[in-house]
């Protein structure tokens, strides 16, 4: 098989998000990744449901199917336990994974189908013109929020990872290098992989995500969590987030001797991605990476275990219990 | 006991109907079905019905809790389970209470006296009971006391006292076997494979079988046998199949005959549910077998497994059917094939889930927003939808498109047995041409049938993107052109229109030259074709139409309507089909007859539409 590039998987569709979307970028990082992934390129399959994300499969050259709000979990669900061969990948929104198909969501979890979902989140209704979504921050003032929105958002890693998806990752739409990183862990994962690509609107949410893009502002506001590393963040590398038992904790200490003691991240405790995936800035930093890697065995996987059973003919299947007529 | 040979009566008779009853716990279903296989195996033509309970266990005794099972056997004239039943077998005072309106004057009943207790008969109702004080002498009742015969006959067995009495159906059984000269081997087979881990039981059951039998044989109250027709049934191999089991080998069928994988992904409601257990026990590589989280999930996925190339299929009932809606209109526009058993239950909303309607025409055909046209077909019996499922199959495939099949609670649980086909009698399934790679478009529609090429992943050379924003003739980008919109929503249109080419002549049952049609659809087939053969014995001019057809309609409808003064439009709803073709066939004289009581119609009923014109 020649080598594909990040090219081979170009429409030649006009795209039609917004100039300086965040989309553009997850694009590229997607592109990249399906090349360096080294799959053929007709078993690629790219479901979507409703919204600005949910475009994205008509411009990759993929088969692909942009289908009903909501319902892009379920629609892929069939594609790849029909077929587990296909690396099938989700493209949703914030509304469509956790409003309107958050059923699914869950579901799709804790059954564990091999999907691939990759989850933009820009904490708002876009297409529909700037609603309030499940991931609005409180107090964020959308169309239907006008004083402010006083519930409370998803934190999508921390509910991804809670359900016991195997694997969970955050990433934010510029860093390519990382979005398709995390794409190829999650397609090489065996089971329901989920990333969550914060990602910028331009009409709505322009500054959302600034705090964490910002040269200022973005070495004190992220933390790459690696795993067998420390939580080191900071422009002088000089602070850490630590468990102090079950409690996260930052400690400050000179970049030049770090203590020897500080919490090495560690992707298959269940218990410590569940901590780190829960915090939420401006209290502690935005923790990208992999947060909860391990090996689940796929819903498809057990399914064709299971399926021992030969079915050769009806003749065959209803022989028990039949009888004959003769003249 | 009598050692004299007694003597005995034989009847004969064309057919029968028997109705077991009795409490929802008692195996009244399990008993019945084991009555059925023993007249299907002596060659009869049988239909059966279950009527249980929407509780799963009411109290004991209760009037509530009562299950009943009837079967209707005999020759060819057999085409439904029968509306009065000739037989009652009853296990308890609730059960006779309950069902005594099935039967006509002469009747027989066959009581466990041994549950007719003070206290049983005060749960029914009863101030007395009616086994002695005469209020049954409109009928020839059978009274035996099973209870204690079981005992009697179990005396040595080393089960516990209500193990015991838990075989006192099979002691009815018994009777009955001796009663219509059936073979009691086919039980005894069944309760040896069926109990095989538990021989203690196994032995009981068989015990108590033979003594049924042998009590009825020797007892001077059993002076009456009846010889019931045979039916001239096709030679071959046959299966007694419900409804519902039908649609699942049938689906499995035409896979084979497709040479694709099945796909079928379902929710649990009442009453589809036996579809996805009649699968479920299939699961294999070639049988994909999904229980989705919700309605729209299991259509959703079952959409998806049709992109990836399977036939695939859902099956539901209303209020599902209302969840799958928009999914539905997901699979018009994706052009792509679905098949979808919606099995029709009393409505609207949660209704009378066990119960029998055909109320779900309208939804099906506008139940979408658009203009959002699919395939409607309705299957006439339970072996009918055998072949019903593996016609929209084939015509899913062959146009591209989903199509709706409207069973009902009446014919999904009524059983009935199906000849098994063989692979090479079932029609070929013609799939829409599929061009090279390079002169591939997604909506490059096949001149004749206006279908779609269906290519799926992982075909290479044919990746391609659909959805459910409007898509470019042929070439099946996302388009917002106004004129495009006008030629897609013809093209879809138009496409469902052709299937009308698929649509055999529409047969006319009875009087070709009478003034009055009775027509039907669907699941009121055994009634009203019943009802058509009693007017000719009687000599009343009467034709029957029962369409299978439902969109589109059978082209040659609009003539066969227009033929007849007055046309009886009958079914199981407020007067949907009338509706349709007043609005189809404005010259004809559509008069609409309805019943929504979540009960079949009978062979009576629809007689009585039939004299009351006369």
């Amino acid at each position: 098989m020649t080598k594909l590039t990040p090219n081979d998987f170009s429409s030649n569709l006009p795209i039609k998000w917004c100039p300086g979307c965040g989309d553009y970028a997850i694009l590229t990082s997607v592109k990249k990744a399906m090349a360096d992934l080294g799959i053929e390129h007709e078993k690629y399959v790219v479901v979507s449901g409703i919204g600005c994300s949910s475009r994205f499969p008509y411009y990759v050259n993929v088969y692909g199917y942009h289908t009903i709000h909501g319902r892009a979990i379920p629609i892929a669900t069939g594609v790849k336990l029909s077929n587990p061969d296909l690396m099938v990948f989700v493209v949703t929104g914030d509304g469509d994974a956790l409003s309107i198909g958050g059923n699914h969501f869950i579901h799709g979890i804790r059954r564990n189908i091999g999907l691939k979902v990759l989850m933009f989140n820009n904490r708002i209704y876009a297409l529909t013109k700037g609603q309030a979504s499940p991931t609005t921050l409180s107090g964020s003032k959308t169309k239907t929020t006008p004083e402010g929105s006083f519930d409370y958002p998803f934190n999508p890693v921390s509910l991804a990872v809670n359900l016991g998806a195997p694997f969970v990752a955050r990433s934010i739409d510029t860093d390519v290098n990382l979005t398709s990183s995390l794409i190829i862990e999650a397609a090489r994962n065996d089971g329901f992989a989920f990333i969550e690509i914060l990602q910028k609107c331009v009409v709505f949410t322009d500054k959302e995500f600034d705090v964490f893009k910002n040269p200022e502002t973005k070495d004190e506001m992220v933390v790459k969590i690696e795993d067998g590393k420390p939580m080191i963040f900071g422009k002088n590398k000089n602070k850490a987030i630590i468990l102090d038992g079950f409690n996260p904790k930052i400690v400050e200490f000179d970049p030049k001797n770090p203590p020897s003691n500080l919490t090495l991240y560690d992707s298959s405790n269940i218990h410590m991605a569940s901590i780190i995936s829960s915090l939420i800035p401006p209290e502690f930093p935005l923790p990208v990476g992999i947060f909860y890697k391990i090996n689940k065995k796929s819903y498809e996987k057990m399914y064709y275990e299971n399926a021992k059973k030969e079915i050769n003919s009806i003749e065959e299947l209803l022989k028990e219990n039949s009888y004959e007529i003769t003249k | 006991m009598n050692n004299e040979k007694k003597k005995v009566r034989v009847n004969n008779k064309e057919y029968a109907v028997i109705r077991f009853a009795g409490d929802s716990g008692d195996g009244i279903q399990l008993v019945g079905s084991q009555f059925a296989s023993a007249t299907a195996i002596s060659g009869n033509v049988l239909s059966t019905l279950p009527d249980y309970p929407a509780e799963i266990r009411s109290p004991q005794g209760s009037l509530g809790g009562v299950s009943g099972f009837q079967v209707a056997f005999g020759d060819d004239k057999v085409m439904n389970p029968g509306s009065k039943a000739d037989f009652l077998v009853v296990m308890n005072p609730a059960a006779l209470k309950v069902n005594l309106k099935y039967l006509d004057k002469g009747s027989v009943i066959i009581a466990n006296s041994g549950n007719f207790t003070e206290e049983n008969l005060k749960k029914a109702g009863y101030t007395s009971n009616p086994l002695e004080d005469g209020s049954l002498s409109n009928y020839r009742v059978i009274s035996v006391d099973v209870n204690s015969l079981v005992e009697e006959a179990l005396k040595d067995s080393p089960l516990s006292k209500a193990e015991k009495l838990k075989t006192k159906n099979f002691f009815m059984l018994g009777l009955l076997y001796w009663m219509f000269d059936l073979p009691v081997e086919v039980t005894a087979n069944w309760i040896d494979e069926k109990f095989a881990k538990k021989p203690e039981i196994a032995e009981a059951n068989k015990k108590v079988l033979y003594a049924g039998y042998n009590y009825a044989e020797n007892t001077e109250i059993f002076d009456a046998k009846y010889n019931i027709e045979k039916g001239k049934l096709e030679p071959g191999i046959y299966h007694n199949i419900t409804g519902n089991e039908a649609v699942c080998y049938s689906l499995i069928a035409a896979s084979k005959k497709l040479k694709r994988k099945c796909y079928y992904a379902s929710y649990p409601i009442t009453p589809a549910s036996e579809i996805l257990h009649t699968f479920a026990k299939l699961k294999s590589k070639d049988v994909v077998v999904f229980q989705a989280e919700d309605e729209i999930a299991a259509i959703c996925s079952s959409i998806g497994a049709s992109f990836a190339g399977c036939l695939s299929a859902t099956g539901t009932s209303g209020p599902g059917l209302s969840l799958k809606t928009e999914a539905l209109g997901l699979a018009v526009i994706s052009e792509l094939p679905l098949v979808l058993i919606d099995v029709q239950r009393g409505g609207p909303s949660t209704g009378l889930p066990t119960k029998t309607e055909q109320s779900d025409l309208f939804i099906s055909l506008f139940g979408r927003h658009w203009d959002c046209p699919l395939v409607i077909l309705a299957a006439t019996s339970p072996s009918d939808c055998f072949y019903t499922v593996y016609e929209a199959a084939r015509i899913a495939v062959k146009y591209m498109t989903p199509v709706i099949v409207l069973t009902s609670a009446y014919i999904a649980q009524g059983s009935q047995p199906l000849r098994i086909p063989k692979e090479e009698e079932l029609k070929d399934f013609e799939l829409p041409p599929l061009p090279d790679p390079d002169k591939f478009k997604p909506y490059l529609r096949d001149e004749k049938t206006f279908a779609r090429p269906w290519a799926y992943p992982p075909l290479k050379g044919y990746e391609h993107r659909i959805g459910g924003l409007e898509k470019s003739n042929i070439e099946g980008n996302v388009s917002y052109d106004p004129e495009n919109h006008q030629i897609m929503t013809n093209f879809r249109r138009d496409k469902i229109k052709k299937v009308s080419s698929e649509i055999p002549p529409t047969e006319v049952y009875g009087d070709q030259n009478s003034d009055t049609l009775i027509l039907g659809w669907g699941s009121t087939y055994g009634a009203i074709r019943s009802a058509i053969i009693k007017a000719q014995e009687e000599n009343i001019k009467v034709a029957g139409v029962i369409l299978k057809y439902l969109n589109p309609l059978p082209p040659d409808l609009g003539n066969i309507v227009s033929r007849f003064k007055k046309v009886y439009v009958v079914e199981e709803n407020d007067g949907q089909m009338a509706f349709v073709l007043r609005a189809n066939f404005q010259s004809a004289n559509i008069i609409s007859k309805t019943k929504v009581t979540g009960q079949p119609y009978t062979t009576e009923e629809i007689f009585r539409i039939i004299k009351s014109e006369k």
